[in-house]
């Protein structure tokens, strides 16, 4: 959590309001924020930490374990329809990447603003040429777009 | 979304447009076991109401009530744990 907190101000740019959420009561919530994050982050975590106490927003969306009692790690980029555009979960010993996360919502906020004109190849960043997908782009991406690492 | 109050119970998140369960019938939704995820890219997001803490407060999140905004929901497995 400290470390999107860390890139929150890029987060906010963007328009992305940010929600967490575990099992833990919102009592643990506040505790934790106060006792370590705002020790950790510059301002301590600006968005609400949601409890899920009984997993019943975890089951919904796929990532409650019902052995451990827990939410494991998942991402969840939620468009202004409310239209989920990005999914990513992980196990628990494995964080996330959040420079991973701010491509993706600058990717679906360009497609979105052209509203589908463009998408965005693999490995996209903003500034690199996107696609225009139509009849005369079929069997001729070769010609616009090169693979990169 | 106001502050919410503090009271002795420990109040849990509920998703949102779910049937009410008549008394006496159990759940049937869920078989033994097998969860069922509705969360899927291009669908729209289950919509849930929990509390939540934000800056010593406490208060209620509805997700639909960041409709028209871009929303970034992060589940992780518990508090003091790493990241």
């Amino acid at each position: 959590m400290s470390a999107v907190a860390g890139k929150h101000d890029e987060f906010q740019k963007l328009g992305v309001q940010i929600l967490s959420i575990s099992t833990d009561s919102h009592f643990a919530h506040k505790i934790w924020e106060e006792e370590e994050l705002s020790k950790m982050t510059k301002d301590g975590i600006p968005w609400p930490m949601v409890s899920d106490g009984a997993g019943s927003i975890g089951k919904i969306y796929g990532v409650y374990d019902e052995n451990g009692g827990i939410d494991v790690r998942g991402r969840f980029l939620i468009d202004p329809d409310g239209i989920i555009q990005s999914i990513e979960i992980l196990t628990p010993p494995v964080g996330r990447k959040v420079a991973e996360a701010i491509r993706q919502v600058k990717a679906f906020q360009h497609v979105r603003a052209t509203k589908g004109a463009e998408a965005c190849p693999a490995g996209w960043e903003p500034g690199l040429p996107t696609l225009k997908p139509g009849p005369d782009l079929v069997g001729k991406v070769w010609k616009v777009w090169k693979p990169t690492e | 979304m106001g502050e919410a109050t503090v009271g002795c119970g420990r109040p849990t998140g509920s998703v949102m447009g779910e049937k009410p369960q008549p008394k006496g019938e159990t759940v049937t939704a869920t078989v033994a076991g097998e969860v069922r995820m509705t969360a899927r890219v291009g669908a729209k997001a289950p919509d849930f109401e929990a509390p939540a803490y934000l800056r010593g407060k406490f208060m209620n999140v509805k997700l639909s009530d960041y409709l028209g905004k871009w929303v970034m929901i992060c589940f992780y497995p518990g508090d003091f744990t790493f990241v």
